[in-house]
C-alpha cells in the first residue's frame, strides 16, 4: 500500500485575543501534533465529537488553510511550505465535499455553471462544449439525468443537491477527496443512496477518501480504516473491524458504547463519560482524555501518550496496555439481516 | 383506528382525527391528515418519519403553537384529562402548557433566553403557575437542576446559557419542561444536535425521570437507533399519515409496511462495521410534497410492491390485518406477508 498523503506533526493553533489591547492570551489547539498516513485508494474514516478538530484537519490536508506548523506530504513532497503558485497543480488533485449541500451551492447558478466553474479554473484549455459535456457526464456519474443540467439548486431535493456537490468535486478527476459530514444533513433513506454512491465511485474511480463524520455506524459501513480524534489529537487508528471489535483506547470504548443501535435489547450498560467537556482553551495536562477517562491512573496526569502500535496496523495513544476494553460488537459472523425490501 | 392498549387506565393523551392545513395564497394545503393515537402514563411513543412528514407540525398542534387561524386550520381532538385542548381559549391554554403538557425542542438555544441566568428562567416558569415564596422557588430550581444531572447546581443557577455546553443547555431545557411536573412531555428531536456521548446521557436521563414521575412521553426522531433506546411503541409517519404503529420490538424486527421495511434496510448497522456488507437498501424516488400527493396510497410511486390498478386507486386504511397491536396502512399487506414467508423458506 503506498501512502498518498501524510500529516507529520501537524498543528493548527488559533490565537484567541482578549482584553482591551487585543493581546493574544491563549490558543485553541484545534489540531495538535497529528501524524497520519492515508493510503492510495483507501477510505479513511475520521470520527470524534464536535470540536475535536476533524474539519480543521481536513482543511489542513487540503491546504485550504495553512497549518501553524508541521508538514503535509503529498506523494512525499511537502505542501505546507509551498507558495500559493506552487500549490496550484495540487489543487485539482484534492477536492472537498461539504455537509450542507444547500449552502455550498450558489443559488443563482445553474447546475452547469456550478459544475463547470472548477473546470474553468483547472482546465482553461477546454472549450465551452467540452466543459458542458464533462458536466453532463459527471452528473450521470452521480446518478442524476443529464437533462437536469439547466436547473437551479432550489429545484433539487437535499439528496440530489449532495449528489451535485459530489459531482462538482469529481469533475476535475481528483485523486484525493475530503468529505466533511457529507450525509449528516440527510434523511436515512437518502443517506443510504449517497453512501452507496460514495462506495461506488471510490471503487470505480480508485479515489482516496477522508470521510469525516460523527456517526459511528456510517463510518463502520464506509471506511477501511478509522481514526478517532479528541481535542486535536488522534487517540486511535485501526482497521475498521478491529476498531469496533477490539478498541484499544478508552475514548473509543466510550464513544462506541454511546452509539445508539436500532436493535431491540441494545438499551443499557454504557461506559459513562466522566465529568464535563474540558475547555479547548485549557486542555488537561498529561493525556488530554484523562479527565473523562474511566481507566485513568495518576500516571496519566504526567504522561504524553504517543500513538503506539498495539496490533497489526492498530495504533493507540494510551499508556495502559494492561486493561481490556469493551468492544461495540463481538467479532462473530454478522447476525442474519432481515430481507431488504427494495 | 387506534391500537387497543393492554393498559386499563385512561390514556394521558388521546388524539382523534387530527387534521392540519396551512393556508397560503387562497389555497389550503393539508399536511396532517386525520391522525389518531393514545399515550398512557409512563409510556413513550416514538414518532418517526423522514423530513417533512409532519412530525413537528403534529407536536406543535398538540401544544397549540401553530400560526393562528388566518394561516392554519386545525381540526379534531387533542384530549388531555378530559379536555379537548383545541377548544380552549389562548388564555386557558397558557395555564395548560407547563403543568399538563410541556415540550423540548431540538436546539436548546431556541428555548433559552441568552440574556437571563438559567436559574431565573426556570424560576420564572414556576412563578407564573405556582404561589410559592422566593426561597421555595429557589429550592425547587436547585432540585430540578440536580434532577437533570447538572453538576454544581448552586453555581450553575447563575450562569448564562452561552457559558454552557450543548449538553448542559439541553439539561436546563429539560429542567424547565419538568418544572411543573407535566403529565405529557413532548420531545422533538431533543438529541439530534448533540454528540452521541451526550445523547446517551440525555436519553438515560429522560428514561430515569419517566420511571420516577410516570409521565407520558411523545418522542419525535428520525433515528431508529434512538427509537430503540427510548420507545415502548412506535408510530411511523409518511406524508402526514400514520402508516404503521406497533410495539417497539414488532416494528423493528417485523416491519409490515413497505415504507418502514425500506427505511430499516437503509440504516447501516454497527454490528456490520468493517464487514463490507454491500450496498445499503434504498427507497427509490422522493417524498411527495404536501398538496401534491399521488392518488391511492401516498407511497405507491416509490413502493417495490405497488400494483397498478390497486395501489394507485384507493387510500388504504390503517388496519390490523390480523395483528391487532400492529396496524398498517397497505393494500397489499396479505400478499407481501405471503411472499416474505416464501423468501424465508428458501
Ligand atoms: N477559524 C477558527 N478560529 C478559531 N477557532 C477555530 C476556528 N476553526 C475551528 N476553531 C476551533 O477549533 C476546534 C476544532 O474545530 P473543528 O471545526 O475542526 O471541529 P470538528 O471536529 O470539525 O467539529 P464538528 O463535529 O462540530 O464539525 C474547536 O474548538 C473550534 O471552535
Ligand atoms: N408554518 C408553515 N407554513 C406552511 N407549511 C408548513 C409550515 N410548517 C411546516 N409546514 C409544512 O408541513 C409539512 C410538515 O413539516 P414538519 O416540520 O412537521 O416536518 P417534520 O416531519 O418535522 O420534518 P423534519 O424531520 O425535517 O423536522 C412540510 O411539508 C412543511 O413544509
Ligand atoms: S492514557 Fe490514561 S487517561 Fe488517557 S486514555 Fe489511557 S487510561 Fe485514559
Ligand atoms: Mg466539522
Ligand atoms: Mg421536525
Amino acid at each position: 500500500m503506498s501512502t498518498l498523503i501524510e500529516a507529520v506533526d501537524l498543528k493548527q493553533h488559533y490565537p484567541v485575543r482578549q482584553g482591551l489591547l487585543g493581546r493574544q492570551t491563549a490558543a485553541v489547539k484545534a489540531v495538535d501534533g497529528v501524524n497520519l498516513r492515508i493510503h492510495r485508494g483507501e477510505v479513511l474514516g475520521l470520527v470524534g465529537e464536535s470540536g475535536s478538530g476533524k474539519s480543521t484537519l481536513g482543511r489542513n490536508l487540503m491546504m485550504m488553510e495553512r497549518p501553524t506548523s508541521g508538514a503535509v506530504l503529498y506523494e512525499g513532497s511537502d505542501l505546507a511550505g509551498r507558495s500559493h503558485k506552487a500549490l496550484h497543480p495540487y489543487r485539482r488533485k484534492m477536492q472537498m465535499v461539504f455537509q450542507d449541500p444547500f449552502s455550498s451551492l450558489n443559488p443563482r447558478m445553474t447546475v452547469e455553471d456550478s459544475l463547470t466553474m472548477p473546470l474553468r479554473f483547472h482546465q482553461p484549455e477546454l472549450s465551452a462544449a467540452q466543459r458542458r459535456d464533462a458536466a453532463a457526464e459527471t452528473l450521470e456519474r452521480v446518478g442524476l439525468p443529464r437533462s437536469m443540467i439547466t436547473r437551479y439548486p432550489h429545484e433539487f431535493s437535499g439528496g440530489q443537491r449532495q449528489r451535485i456537490g459530489i459531482a462538482r468535486g469529481l469533475i476535475v478527476r481528483p485523486e484525493f477527496m475530503v468529505a466533511d459530514e457529507p450525509v449528516s444533513a440527510l434523511d436515512v433513506s437518502v443517506q443510504a443512496q449517497v453512501l452507496n454512491l460514495f462506495s461506488e465511485i471510490r471503487e470505480s474511480l480508485g479515489l482516496t477518501l477522508l470521510f469525516v463524520t460523527h456517526d459511528l455506524a456510517v463510518v463502520g459501513h464506509i471506511a477501511d480504516r478509522v481514526a478517532v480524534m479528541y481535542l486535536g489529537q488522534i487517540m486511535e487508528i485501526a482497521p475498521t473491524r478491529a476498531l469496533f471489535t477490539a478498541p484499544k483506547h478508552p475514548y473509543t470504548e466510550t464513544l462506541l458504547s454511546a452509539a445508539p443501535q436500532p436493535t431491540v435489547g441494545a438499551r443499557g450498560a454504557r461506559i459513562p463519560m466522566k465529568g464535563e467537556p474540558p475547555s479547548p482553551l485549557s486542555p488537561p495536562s498529561g493525556c488530554v482524555f484523562r479527565t473523562r477517562c474511566s481507566h485513568a491512573t495518576p500516571e496519566c496526569d504526567a504522561a504524553h501518550p504517543e500513538l503506539r502500535s498495539r496490533a497489526p496496523g492498530h495504533l493507540s495513544a494510551c499508556i495502559r496496555d494492561d486493561i481490556s476494553l469493551v468492544p461495540a460488537v463481538s467479532d462473530r459472523p454478522t447476525s442474519p439481516r432481515r430481507k431488504q425490501s427494495a | 383506528m387506534t391500537t387497543p392498549s393492554s393498559s386499563t387506565t385512561d390514556p394521558v393523551l388521546s388524539v382523534r382525527d387530527l387534521t392540519i392545513r396551512f393556508k397560503a395564497r387562497g389555497r389550503e394545503t393539508p399536511v396532517v391528515h386525520g391522525i389518531d393515537f393514545d399515550i398512557h402514563g409512563g409510556e413513550t411513543l416514538a414518532l418517526v418519519g423522514e423530513s417533512g412528514s409532519g412530525k413537528s407540525v403534529t407536536s406543535f398542534a398538540l401544544m397549540r403553537l401553530l400560526p393562528d387561524a388566518r394561516h392554519c386550520t386545525i381540526e379534531g381532538q387533542v384530549n388531555i384529562g378530559g379536555v379537548n385542548l383545541l377548544e380552549l381559549t389562548e388564555r386557558k391554554m397558557t395555564s395548560v402548557r407547563g403543568p399538563k403538557i410541556a415540550m423540548i425542542f431540538q436546539e436548546p438555544l431556541t428555548s433559552l433566553n441568552p440574556v437571563h441566568r438559567v436559574g431565573d428562567q426556570i424560576a420564572e416558569a414556576i412563578r407564573y403557575h405556582r404561589k410559592m415564596t422566593r426561597a421555595q422557588i429557589r429550592d425547587r430550581v436547585l432540585e430540578l437542576l440536580t434532577l437533570v444531572g447538572i453538576p454544581d447546581p448552586e453555581r450553575r443557577m447563575s450562569a448564562y446559557p452561552g457559558a454552557m455546553s450543548g449538553g448542559m443547555r439541553q439539561r436546563v431545557v429539560i429542567a424547565m419542561a419538568l418544572a411543573l411536573e407535566p403529565d405529557l412531555l413532548i420531545a422533538d428531536e431533543p438529541t439530534t444536535a448533540l454528540d452521541v456521548t451526550v445523547q446517551a446521557q440525555i436519553l438515560e436521563l429522560l428514561r430515569d425521570i419517566q420511571n420516577r414521575t410516570g409521565m407520558a412521553m411523545l418522542f419525535i426522531t428520525h433515528d431508529f437507533g434512538v427509537v430503540a433506546e427510548i420507545a415502548d411503541r412506535v408510530m411511523v409517519m409518511y406524508s402526514g399519515r400514520i402508516v404503521e404503529e406497533g410495539r417497539l420490538e414488532d416494528v423493528l424486527t417485523q416491519p409490515r409496511m413497505p415504507y418502514t421495511q425500506g427505511l430499516l434496510s437503509s440504516v447501516p448497522r454497527l454490528e456490520d462495521a468493517g464487514l463490507r456488507t454491500g450496498a445499503l437498501g434504498t427507497i427509490e424516488g422522493f417524498v411527495p410534497t404536501a398538496g401534491n400527493l399521488p392518488d391511492g396510497c401516498s407511497f405507491h410511486p416509490r413502493c417495490p410492491h405497488a400494483r397498478p390498478g390497486v395501489c394507485d386507486t384507493a387510500m388504504p386504511a390503517l388496519e390490523p390485518h390480523g395483528r391487532p397491536d400492529h396496524p398498517v396502512r397497505c393494500l397489499r399487506i396479505e400478499d407481501i406477508a405471503a411472499s416474505d414467508m416464501e423468501d424465508l423458506s428458501v
